[in-house]
């Protein structure tokens, strides 16, 4: 049985939780709500003209085919993202298991690039991928590609993705590494002596006592690449060419703070709010619940 | 008795006050978008106008990038805090003059406070730019620039061309750069900053023909794109044939192609005048040239449009705010001030008389080619094609473009093709836009 805490004051309690929930309400219904009025308004950048629309904005926004196809470039961004980030960290994490001397120090210098702002990040792959001056964008032309993120879709969709993926392979190493350290030495072993190969011994023994680990990152970068890109994108690509790399996140921003069409952007960041709701709910949900080891 | 002490008490406190008021110093707050030199610059001239007087104190504060000086403006209007004077990109003009009742026309800041306002002391198509249909001046004109031709005098050595003769229409410019590129003097021929502003607006107006319906959007109005005609068709036609093996290369779409230039990648250039302290600093060869027109074109060359910023006045100000606001834009118009605006910081004089001191201080004998972008706005009366363009949305309807382009220079589709989608797309953008 819980232990039952009964507080003798009735008062007490709440004034306790008080400041946690003024918090809450300042900083996230609060603007929530906001965000939800103004969704349904349209409105000159001002304020001086206003006009309740009802759901008009979710209509115009759900019909316009470029935020439909902003939704398949953040769904092949954050995919593309997640999946790259997560095997290059993986294999990471195998090899640096494998090393007997220095471990200490190669796991410090491949967490260190968490640490790096997202902005920045862009602006080191930009620079080295920069067709007219960047060092990597040099070598590619020298082996024959036609480098040009500035105008190829496809350049600049690898070209994000990498500098987005690179930030997060340390924060999956780390997990990784955690995760690999709580695998029964004894199993390995055992397998070993009946004849396992490496390879087979990966496959059939690490890795699916890893599966807890590996949901838990794929939810947790899927949100990392839907919500926390948007510095990478701003410093990199600008959403081009043409719209090729424009993430939802990245839309809200343009619609709104450089188009002024507030309204369109109100509409787009509760769309984003359901979407973000409903992940954590799936993450509660299904991930921490039914994945169980073994 | 006690309600004698009382209004005694109050008209104490208001002697007071209003004593003490007249000895105040009324600040004046203004938010700004310049960096490097130019933020140095509005450094300077406030600090020279503080102590030049002692009724008012300027204080100019940083607000980060065009764009987020302008929203950073919007949003402390909202929210009831504007500041006084708010410094705005010519792209965002259209946004300002939609917003009649947050705004105060400079004009009448400065009859406001007692000052005559003579306009024809001023650059015409600069102040033209800024002003109502009905001639109402409505922000003050403080950094204009002008789209004008750069090029590397030791690639064109190299090419064979004469260093001495820039391209002067486009037609020429196209074969300089393919010579460029055929001799092997550099890796490409040309390229450019600004395909939106130079190749569209600029185009229209140096080219004397409609960018769009209702005076290019300045007689108000639901506006319609016109730049699908023929002759923007053939221009892009070109850029796109020559971007296919790299005589023209496409930087980016605001002025990232200077780095190209600067590396000695391209021969030929065409940006922002004010983007001129760059290319001196990096201690190139170059030349300047005027901005190619379009040889097919009866009227060209016409006269260019100004780029730049301007400084808006917010309304629901004090009276001692707005003669503050006025002694400030009557300070900025002095000629010493706008010569010293004009030499430093690479942008257009706003007033006739600092131009023509300017010209007799010997400055463009020294210093090449900083006459060009006020010869090229200047020149002829502008026409209805060539007072510049304005709508309530002019970033979003660039960036139509812009999208459009990429997709023609990437070979996905023809300059026909771009234009007209431009237009469809523009064209139902500022009807939206028009609707709120």
């Amino acid at each position: 049985m819980t232990p039952r805490v009964v507080f003798p004051n009735k008062v007490l309690p709440y004034l306790l939780v008080a400041p946690q929930l003024a918090i809450t309400l300042v900083f996230f219904y609060w603007p929530a709500g906001q965000a939800f009025y103004q969704s349904m308004l349209r409105q000159d950048p001002f304020g001086l003209r206003t006009k309740f629309v009802w759901f008009a904005n979710f209509r115009k926004v759900l019909a316009d085919p470029a935020y439909l196809n902003s939704i398949k470039v953040t769904v092949v961004f954050s995919l593309a993202t997640a999946i790259v980030a997560m095997c290059v960290a993986l294999l990471l994490a195998v090899m640096a298991e494998k090393v007997v001397r220095g471990k200490g120090l190669y796991r410090t210098l491949l967490i260190w690039p968490y640490a790096v702002a997202p902005a920045i990040a862009g602006m080191l792959w930009l620079f080295l991928f920069n067709p007219s001056i960047g060092s990597l964008a040099y070598m590619l032309r020298s082996f024959g590609i036609a480098w040009d993120p500035l105008l190829n879709g496809t350049h600049a969709m690898i070209l994000l993705v990498s500098a987005a993926a690179w930030k997060q392979i340390s924060y999956n190493f780390l997990f990784f590494v955690a995760g690999l350290q709580a695998v029964p030495k004894a199993l390995i072993e055992a397998a070993a002596m009946d004849g396992a190969g490496e390879t087979k011994r990966f496959w059939t023994i690490v890795f699916p006592l890893l599966a807890p680990t590996t949901f838990f990152l794929l939810v947790v970068n899927t949100v990392y690449a839907l919500f926390d890109t948007f510095g990478i994108v701003h410093a990199v690509t600008g959403g081009g060419p043409g719209k090729t790399t424009e993430t939802l996140v990245y839309k809200v921003y343009n619609d709104g703070f450089v188009n002024l069409i507030l309204g369109d952007s109100a509409a787009q960041s509760v769309i984003l709010m359901v979407i973000v709701i409903s992940l954590t709910a799936i993450q509660f949900r299904y991930v921490e619940r039914k994945v169980h080891y073994g | 008795m006690k309600s004698f002490g009382f209004a005694a008490g109050v008209a104490a406190t208001f002697m007071l006050l209003s004593s003490t008021s007249a000895f105040a110093v009324t600040q004046i707050s203004w938010w700004h978008a310049m960096t490097g030199a130019n933020a140095e610059v509005v450094d300077k001239i406030s600090k020279d106008f503080n102590a030049s007087q002692s009724d008012y104190e300027l204080v100019p504060v940083f607000k980060g990038t065009y764009p987020e000086t302008l929203n950073a403006g919007i949003a402390a209007y909202r929210a009831g805090q504007a500041p006084d004077i708010i410094q705005v990109f010519d792209v965002g003009t259209g946004v300002m003059m939609a917003a009649e009742g947050a705004i105060k026309p400079a004009a009448d800041v400065l009859t406001g406070a007692g000052m005559t306002f003579d306009k024809s002391q001023y650059l015409p198509g600069i102040v033209g730019y800024y002003s109502k249909p009905d001639g109402t001046m409505l922000s003050f004109p403080y950094n204009s620039s002008s789209p004008i031709l750069y090029y590397n005098k030791d690639i064109f050595k190299k090419a064979g061309l004469d260093v001495d003769s820039p391209p002067k229409t486009w037609n020429e410019v196209w074969e300089d750069a393919k010579k460029i590129k055929a001799s092997g003097a550099a890796a490409c021929g040309y390229t450019s900053t600004w395909l939106t502003w130079i190749h569209l607006e600029n185009f229209a107006a140096w080219n004397d023909v409609s960018w769009a319906t209702q005076q290019n959007g300045l007689a108000g109005g639901d506006v319609e794109l016109k730049i699908n005609a023929p002759i923007f068709v053939n221009h892009f036609q070109a850029l796109a044939d020559l971007a296919k093996d790299g005589t023209f290369k496409y930087g980016g779409r605001t002025s990232e192609a200077k780095q190209i230039f600067l590396a000695g990648e391209c021969g030929i250039m065409t940006e922002s005048s004010g983007g001129l302290g760059d290319i001196v600093k990096s201690g190139m060869n170059y030349g300047i040239g005027q901005l190619p027109y379009d040889s097919d074109a009866k009227g060209a060359p016409q006269n260019t449009t100004p780029g730049g910023a301007s400084l808006w006045v917010f309304a629901d100000k004090s009276d001692e705010e707005y003669k503050g606001v006025a002694a400030f834009f009557a300070y900025l118009s002095k000629t010493d001030v706008q010569e010293y605006l004009h030499q430093k910081s690479g942008y257009l004089p706003v007033t006739l008389a600092a131009y023509e001191a300017t010209k007799k201080s010997g400055f463009y004998d020294k210093n090449v080619g900083r006459e060009t972008p006020i010869l090229q706005m200047t020149g002829k009366a502008p026409t209805d094609n060539s007072k510049g363009v304005r709508l309530p949305n002019l970033p979003q309807v660039r960036d139509i473009q812009n999208e459009e382009f990429e997709k023609m220079l990437a070979g996905q589709q023809t300059a026909q093709q771009a234009l007209d989608n431009a237009v469809t797309r523009g064209n139902a953008a500022i009807k939206e836009a028009l609707g709120n």
